[in-house]
């Protein structure tokens, strides 16, 4: 059980927009860490966002589970994601959801668990389950969140990096 | 035109920084956006292709005589 769960940083994003956030330089004292982020795109279409280690984009795989409460469905994906809002939503509707990775300081390959919906306070709602796996062995040292367009991250989207030790 | 910006936040010392793309980042935005899109229809239409193949093997069960609450307890 974790006896120490903190805050690493938080961010917002201010009234430019953001194409990416990334969380650089992270400590290497915690056991595991917790990216929780409420999220909204400028783009209209289908928009999901993704997570990525120490800058890059290589070696992310997943298995996806998702539901939006008519149908349940089962895939495999080469990144590791979940949906957000987009333009084409709801205003002012963010989704919501975690990336949470375990012994992120280990030599191993590294699994992230997701948990993600984009509430849309409307009749399209996709709520996803994700089993990722980085199959790298290097610590991981920065996390990057960017959108699978174009678009940007509107304002007052959040993310926050949370460090997890379990002594 | 400037190009869109990242946010950069350093652990270490709790400094955000909003920094602009270089066109190189933007160029490779639009790139991923493009392979991204092509997953997507590839993904749609593999499941368009299984909801298919749902549909008709629902079907040939039904004119084999099960009844559908039969054929939803097989196949949910």
């Amino acid at each position: 059980m974790a006896t120490t769960f903190v805050k690493i940083q938080t961010v917002t994003v201010g009234s430019g927009g953001a194409a990416n956030i990334e969380f650089t330089s992270i400590p290497q004292t915690y056991t595991d860490l917790k990216v929780v982020a409420s999220l909204r795109t400028d783009n209209a279409g289908v928009e999901a966002v993704m997570i990525e280690f120490n800058g890059l984009n290589t070696n992310l795989s997943g298995r996806r589970l998702t539901g939006d409460g008519g149908s349940a469905g089962s895939d495999t994906l080469t990144n590791i994601r979940f949906a957000i809002c987009t333009a084409a939503n709801t205003a002012s509707v963010f989704s919501n959801g975690e990336f949470y990775i375990p012994n992120y300081t280990s030599a191993n390959f590294k699994s992230v668990s997701v948990d993600g919906v984009n509430e849309t306070n409307g009749t399209n709602a996709v709520q996803s389950l994700v089993a990722g796996l980085w199959s790298a062995t290097a610590a991981i040292t920065s996390i990057k969140l960017l959108g699978n367009s174009a678009g940007n991250f509107v304002q007052y989207s959040t993310a926050t990096l949370y460090g997890i030790k379990s002594s | 035109m400037a190009n869109p910006t990242k946010l950069v936040v350093d652990c270490t010392t709790g400094i955000t920084e909003e920094i602009e793309l270089t066109d190189a980042e933007v160029a490779q935005m639009k790139a991923d956006a493009e392979a991204y899109a092509e997953q997507k229809a590839a993904e749609e239409t593999a499941a368009a292709a299984d909801e298919a193949k749902k549909v008709s093997g629902k079907a040939k069960l039904k004119a084999l005589g099960l009844t559908d609450a039969e054929i939803d307890a097989l196949v949910k």
